[in-house]
């Protein structure tokens, strides 16, 4: 069974600028789907209909087969329940006035109310030693951590009330390389120990194919292709995909000097 | 050897109300006309206000030590009026966010023609087309339209041209990337990057390349610089590196980089390195790389490794390169 079905999605703004345009897929119980494309492609637009911040003009999105757009309050809080997101910048997204115990817990105190205050604090403290912090950090402000840090805050206070579906918008692109595996691999763990499903927006086309079970290629709010991660990167079928492919610094620095020089020399033959 | 600029034993420190925090520590480079150099390491290394110090834009509170001669005139301390005989004209900066380094108010053909004018004092109409003409040559589709526009109407990956055509137009010697693809799509990256390959192939002008991103330096670069906690721990030629780096440091930043031309491994895992850099604030005694390295040990801890030729080429700092492989 689909966990989340999206069916000819469209979101027009002022009437006439599209920015998604009849996007249809589905995402499966325990796959990462990797949503790729450039700035303006629709990425964070179709991550704001899934959690129901940005009003759809035109299709339906479907929840284990029930229609979002027809829930009642408690229905609604109860699918809120089930998806949680993370950010770019993992310090905007955090409080600067709450603790990171008093952030890590506030999803409770909304979605799990009634739960005593103990339970709660064993809570937040698990999940503070999953994320790999120190428990003596618990009470410290968010401008205290480093980004790699607060990105794990950020999943530790997603990851508490157990979603089902993680939305991840651009989780690695403002951190270092060296963090950025760190928060790779933990979300890969989560994967496998939490039977969690992912949405993995990313501009980085090399951490897409390390992570995701499958990619949608998005380009002026149109789906371009869609597959399992490695058909799409081994035989791309749209020529957008491929495009955006040969766009990647290739690892090898022979064969990227290689790249950029016909790049250069095809630049100068236009000219003359 | 021709050399353009020499640094030596530059150290930034800044003085806060409780501590000194010192952010580039005794750094030695020397770029070589016509030479393209990658500055690579992560966010705190250093590497920005290296040269922000050469271009003396460091903050009020920075205390420069050390010499930064280009050409063989000093540039370190010396007054606005000494700088900017070279800033602006022979040596140009280009910055990681294009918006905030572009002025809102102005339209992109003023902040570009101004440069001719106070330059090079060249007339309102000479500037004029010299300017269209820079931005034909980074490949902006309507150059005139454009030289009317305001940035705000240009998308980032065309603010970032805007800001090329203006490094390119007085042909300095040597051109300063900051972090100049960070913001942009691949697509536009790769764009960049053929750009100021180009302008390096035309007019042999020196690049240095600051990023934290190790696969894109290849197509512009032939030397690579890696910095730590303000210092440098390895030089050498690019390829040298790739195939055989002496310090833990790069070697795990090499490997932490995704492969996109690669399948996944076989554990599906990312090689990471353990832990964080050093807070800036951090009194670091031994090497700095020590409390994340598998190799440290005792002396690690305690001494602080001085950058070694091992040939001509490629230094390190490392006590323990002849272990590594």
């Amino acid at each position: 069974m689909s966990l989340l079905e999206v069916k000819d999605l469209g979101v027009t703004f002022n009437g006439d600028v599209k920015a998604l345009d009849n996007v249809s897929f589905t995402l499966n119980k325990n796959e990462i789907l990797g949503v790729v494309g450039e700035s303006g492609s629709g990425k964070s637009t179709l991550a704001r209909c899934i959690i129901k911040l940005q009003n759809k003009s035109q299709g339906n999105i479907y929840w284990k087969e029930s229609d979002i757009h027809t829930f009642s309050k408690a229905e609604n809080k109860n699918y809120k329940k089930q998806l949680q997101m993370i950010f770019q910048d993992p310090l905007d997204a955090l409080n600067p006035r709450m603790t990171v115990a008093q952030i890590i817990a506030e999803p409770l105190r909304y979605l799990k109310a009634g739960l005593t205050k103990q339970a709660v604090a064993q809570l937040t403290h698990d999940m503070f030693l999953a994320m790999g912090l120190s428990l003596e950090q618990l009470n410290r402000y968010p401008h205290e951590f480093s980004g790699g840090q607060c990105q794990r805050i950020g999943i530790a206070r997603a990851m508490i009330i157990e979603p089902e579906l993680l939305i991840c918008d651009e989780p690695v692109s403002a951190l270092d390389v060296s963090i950025q595996a760190q928060i790779i691999n933990l979300l890969k763990d989560l994967k496998t120990e939490s039977n969690l499903s992912m949405i993995f927006i990313s501009h980085d086309l090399s951490i897409v194919r390390h992570i995701c079970d499958r990619v949608l290629v998005l380009y002026k709010g149109k789906i371009q292709e869609i597959g399992e991660t490695e058909t799409i990167y081994q035989s791309p079928k749209s020529d957008y995909t491929k495009q955006l492919l040969a766009s990647i610094p290739l690892h090898d620095p022979e064969e990227e000097r290689q790249r950029i020089n016909a790049l250069v020399a095809s630049s100068n033959s236009q000219e003359h | 050897m021709n050399r353009l600029l020499e640094i030596n034993d530059l150290s930034v420190t800044f003085s806060m109300e409780q501590a000194e925090i010192q952010a580039v520590k005794d750094v030695s480079l020397t770029i070589e006309v016509g030479e393209t150099v990658a500055i690579v390491g992560e966010s705190g290394a250093g590497k920005s206000q290296l040269f922000h110090a050469v271009l003396g834009l460091q903050a009020k509170n920075a205390n420069l030590t050390g010499s930064a001669r280009f050409q063989g005139r000093e540039l370190l301390n010396v007054s606005n009026k000494v700088l900017n005989t070279v800033r602006g004209t022979a040596i140009n900066i280009i910055f990681q966010d294009p918006m905030t380094a572009l002025n809102p108010y102005l339209k992109i053909g003023k902040q570009l023609s101004e440069v001719l004018q106070v330059h090079e004092r060249l007339n309102q109409q000479e500037a004029r087309k010299r300017s269209i003409n820079a931005l034909a040559e980074v490949k902006i589709p309507k150059p005139e339209k454009c030289y009317n526009q305001y940035p705000h109407e240009l998308s980032g990956g065309m603010r970032q041209r805007v800001m090329i055509a203006m490094a390119l137009l007085t042909n300095p010697k040597l051109i300063i990337a900051d972090e100049p693809t960070t913001a942009l799509d691949v697509g536009v990256q790769t764009e960049i990057i053929t750009l100021l390959k180009k302008a390096h192939n035309q007019n042999n002008t020196s690049i240095v390349l600051i990023t934290h991103d190790v696969p894109l330096v290849a197509g512009l670069c032939d030397r690579l610089v890696v910095m730590y906690a303000g210092k440098i721990v390895e030089t050498g030629k690019l390829d040298e590196i790739h195939n055989h780096a002496l310090h833990p440091y790069t070697r795990a930043l090499i490997n932490a980089t995704p492969n996109y031309s690669l399948q996944i491994n076989s554990t599906g895992k990312l090689d990471t390195i353990a832990g964080n850099p050093p807070s800036p604030n951090e009194v670091i005694k031994g090497c700095a790389f020590a409390p994340r390295c598998e190799l440290a040990d005792k002396r690690c801890e305690n001494e602080s490794p001085e950058l070694e030729s091992i040939n001509k080429t490629q230094s390190v700092a490392c006590f323990h390169m002849s272990e590594s492989q």
